[in-house]
């Protein structure tokens, strides 16, 4: 239930808590913990990433080079530009100035949707060069097999990294909506939280970026 | 309700986070650093290209953790649940590759 | 009896009481109602689970494979193990038991998260929709542990929507955990210092630390193994480049740790049993607490101990060899806690002290060949045997479910409201005990003598000992389907329990049976320490105060 219930300082706090304090730092945490989570989650397939590269060093190096470094760190630009915007949006929730946060938050949509522009458009251009395994995938240098295995990771590391942002983008949306008409006035809890994954999400593509892109020599 | 909720009060103003100031530094920071391990991954210096892509990818992670996800500003209980998936990541690697790195029959 | 605590209780309507609707159950948040919505739910798994292992015990009363096609009988070990383990056990005590208790204990009116906590249920329950639909669709022939390059290469089965249910059960299984790290470090009553916790709460925090640190890693594996076989890309297949044996290394990094997220509620519960029961204080209590949390981090190290004969490097075995006899020293300090506490106190028989004793004995022989198994050269010989099943049978069924069995029987005044017949109790407790080791102890000889596993035909020098088990696997179904029955049964038609039919000490004996839906008429104070028996049977508990009896004190 989401019944509230009044303390004699601060916003409003869900019934199982005893004050605001207690609902906040239960809430980070829980994020955190989850985030953790998450850590496990994309590091598995890192580990097998890096097995399979410490195995095929060269074979990987060749096929890294099919990749676009130029759209990677653009990517990256606008993906740590955007942890930018979201931390200042979390300072301008703590700081009540609603209009700031919104536009901040606005600002993070774009860059985030800008991300997945530059990804969908890398996508099709690996798409034309035959480099999608199990769709088009052609190789005509030495050891397609392996060289195969370095764009299956590729395509499931970032397709999972894009689904990560997908979530957040829709959550995102749905929070602007919300911050508009003040819901986060007295309590920006919701908008921390979320700058927390979406900095978390950032991290994930910090290490993707060099993983995927710049270990080629 | 709890004792850690009736930490000092310094605690609740901390969690105030840094100045704007600070964002902005974390940001160029970043920034430089992305140049750097681009500019680096043209340059062939055998295995550590390896070592100072992730370092520098390391190094970002933390500036990130620490001053936009406000770690640094946080209570030790957070710095332990923000490090605990890393170090239980540093297990699954460590025991992991030490398996690959002394099978032999992969090189 | 010493001092009550009347402030903690005003006659409220009790949980179950508050609301009777189909609604009111489906969209509860109450942490103890979803306890008994996941009860519901995994009940139905075990006798599922119950029933794949009966006809696989009936295939193997003969050498010959006369009752089912070999392929069948696939599917119906895989089916077995698979439904126990990501549907009965992992969820078993953390879900029933743990999302009960862990709020009162600590003395909270709720999880930290409460709508977390339901849609953990409903997530679990569109995972179990998946395996219901692979079962239907013809059942999974892998084995639970899903073996690359099979599973993604060669299989004819509903491998994908098994894994994809597995996957989704396994998000629930990390918000439990979520849930149960956060409340424990959020949500204790003031007093409730981390060595005021009662052991319990220890142990459901050590598995919670491996369901949130764990569970990930399995979720990609399934996410990868997916992936291999839909689209036909080698990523565990040796013909495109790849290495099954990375399959085995991220299913263990999980599955390992996954044996102590079954085992170590189990240890929860009996800490508790054991010194009620003794009406003594537990002996060495930090040295228990300590224990559970190394039993989590160390299970983390140990998992290439199934990987001994699967062409891993054998210096990498040698390691993962000794860190396994290491595990061993945190589970045997709480076996000897136990004893020792037992020693010397005036041990009453009740249902659950005869549940938690079963627990010691069939816990030991199963760590005890454990190590057994953790010896290199010992393993390579008895790898994939029947005494590997013996094994972990006697932990995973053995130890496992008789605490579960256990801490229901001793929760259910509690739970319920109603006292459990003790009688049957204490025939059921007495036929599992026997009906367990009666169909796993011989598969311990069989195995030894080199029957393989997972074989729907065998030679028949081995059937000796397949008859006895397979009797002993009728004993033991007698012994499961008792507890079920009579439970139902003492709902309606059982003794009113009293608040604190057991004079235990744990705040959750301190209010009401069954307990108002925000468990406390007012917060409590912890006042004591817990686990305070006496031999002549009075207690303290640990709370005989609640904040507004003190702010009315300070007032007046
Ligand atoms: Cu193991």
């Amino acid at each position: 239930m989401t019944e509230l219930h009044s303390t004699s300082v601060g916003p409003p706090v869900a019934h199982h808590f005893e004050d605001f304090e207690q609902e906040h730092e239960a809430n980070m945490l829980g994020m955190w913990a989850f985030l953790a989570t998450e850590v496990l989650f994309f590091g598995a397939v890192f580990v097998a990433f890096y097995i399979y590269r410490s195995a095929y060093a060269d074979i990987f190096k060749e096929a890294s080079r099919h990749l676009y470094m130029s759209i990677g760190a653009i990517n990256t630009v606008v993906l740590l530009t955007s942890s930018l915007t979201v931390a200042l949006a979390v300072h301008a929730g703590e700081h009540k100035a609603r209009r700031l946060m919104v536009g901040l938050m606005v600002a993070t949509l774009v860059l985030g949707l800008a991300f997945l522009g530059f990804k969908a458009f890398e996508y099709y251009l690996d798409y034309q060069e035959h480099l999608v395994p199990a769709f088009n995938f052609a190789w005509e240098g030495a050891n397609p097999a392996q060289t195969q295995l370095f764009f299956v990771f590729y395509f499931i590391m970032t397709l999972v990294h894009a689904l990560h942002m997908i979530i957040g983008i829709s959550v995102l949306a749905r929070m602007i909506w919300q911050a508009r008409r003040g819901s986060y006035d007295q309590d920006s809890t919701a908008v921390e939280l979320f700058g927390l994954y979406w900095h978390f999400v950032d991290i994930v593509w910090i290490f993707l970026f060099p993983t995927l892109y710049l270990l080629r020599q | 309700m709890t004792q850690q909720t009736s930490q000092p009060t310094s605690e609740r103003t901390a969690h105030q986070a840094p100045a704007l100031r600070t964002y902005y530094l974390i940001f160029l920071a970043l920034m430089l650093l992305l140049a750097l391990t681009v500019a680096v991954s043209f340059v062939d210096l055998g295995a550590f290209n390896e070592l100072i892509a992730l370092a520098i990818a390391a190094v970002k992670a933390v500036l990130v953790i620490l001053f936009f996800m406000h770690v640094r500003y946080s209570s030790r209980l957070t710095w332990v649940f923000a490090a605990a998936g890393f170090v239980w990541l540093l297990i699954m690697v460590g025991w992991t590759f030490s398996d690959y790195l002394s099978r032999g029959w992969m090189r | 009896m010493s001092a009550t605590a009347p402030a903690l209780k005003i006659r409220e309507p009790s949980y179950i009481n508050a609301a009777y609707t189909a609604k009111s159950w489906l969209l509860t948040t109450d942490h103890k109602r979803i306890g008994l919505l996941y009860m519901v739910a995994i009940t139905f798994f075990f006798f599922v689970g119950g029933l794949a292992a009966t006809v696989v015990r009936l295939e193997l009363l003969t050498p010959q494979g006369d009752l089912v096609l070999p392929e069948t009988y696939n599917k119906l070990f895989t089916v077995h193990g698979v439904i126990m383990v990501f549907f009965f056990l992992i969820p078993s005590i953390p879900t029933t038991l743990g999302n009960f208790l862990v709020p009162i204990m600590i003395g909270a009116r709720d999880m930290a998260f409460p709508r977390l906590n339901l849609a953990s249920w409903y997530i679990f329950m569109v995972g179990a929709l998946f395996a219901i639909v692979a079962l239907i669709g013809g059942g999974v022939d892998t084995g639970w542990t899903f073996y690359t390059p099979y599973s993604t290469g060669f299989s004819n089965t509903q491998v994908i929507p098994m894994a994809i249910g597995i996957l989704i059960a396994g998000f629930s299984s990390i918000f439990t955990g979520l849930n149960i790290i956060i409340t424990v470090h959020k949500m204790r009553a003031p007093g409730m210092t981390w060595f005021r916790l009662p052991l319990f709460i220890w142990s459901m925090y050590a598995t919670s630390l491996i369901m949130v640190l764990a569970t990930p890693v399995l979720a990609m594996t399934l996410v990868l193994i997916a992936v291999e076989r839909t689209f036909h890309v080698g990523i565990f297949d040796p013909a495109l480049g790849g290495d099954p044996l990375l399959f085995q290394h991220l299913f263990w990094f999980y599955s390992h740790p996954a044996v102590y997220i079954m085992i170590l509620p189990g240890m929860a519960v009996v800490s508790e049993l054991i010194t009620c029961f003794s009406r003594k204080p537990i002996f060495g209590y930090k040295f228990i607490a300590f224990s559970s949390i190394a039993i989590a981090v160390f299970g983390f190290l140990v998992w290439g101990h199934h990987m001994f004969v699967s062409g891993q490097s054998i210096y990498s075995s040698l390691i993962f060899s000794s860190i396994s006899f290491a595990v061993a020293i945190p589970s045997a300090i709480k076996v000897f806690n136990w004893t020792a506490t037992l020693y010397k106190g005036s041990i009453s028989w009740d249902t659950p002290m005869l549940y938690a004793l079963g627990f010691i004995g069939l816990f030991t022989i199963g760590g005890l060949t454990g190590l057994f198994l953790a010896t290199l050269p010992v393993d390579v010989h008895v790898t994939d045997t029947y005494f590997v099943v013996a094994h972990f049978h006697y932990i995973m069924v053995g130890s496992a479910v008789l605490a579960y069995l256990g801490g229901i029987h001793f929760w259910w005044p509690k739970i319920s409201g109603r006292m459990y017949p003790e009688w049957w109790g204490k025939v059921s407790a007495i036929t599992i005990f026997l009906g367990f080791n009666l169909t796993f102890f011989p598969q311990f000889i069989a195995g030894y003598q080199g029957m393989p596993r997972r074989y729907y035909a065998y030679a028949p020098e081995y059937q000796v000992m397949n008859v006895l088990s397979t009797a002993g696997a009728s004993i033991l179904a007698i012994g499961y389907v008792l507890p079920l029955i009579y439970l139902i049964w003492s709902m309606r038609e059982g003794e009113v329990a009293s608040d604190n039919p057991w004079g235990a000490t744990g705040l959750e004996w301190q209010t009401e049976s069954p307990p108002p839906t925000f468990n406390f008429a007012e917060t409590p104070i912890v006042t004591a320490e817990p686990y305070q028996y006496n031999p002549d049977g009075t207690f303290t508990p640990q709370t005989t105060l609640s904040v507004r009896q003190i702010k009315k004190e300070v007032a007046a």
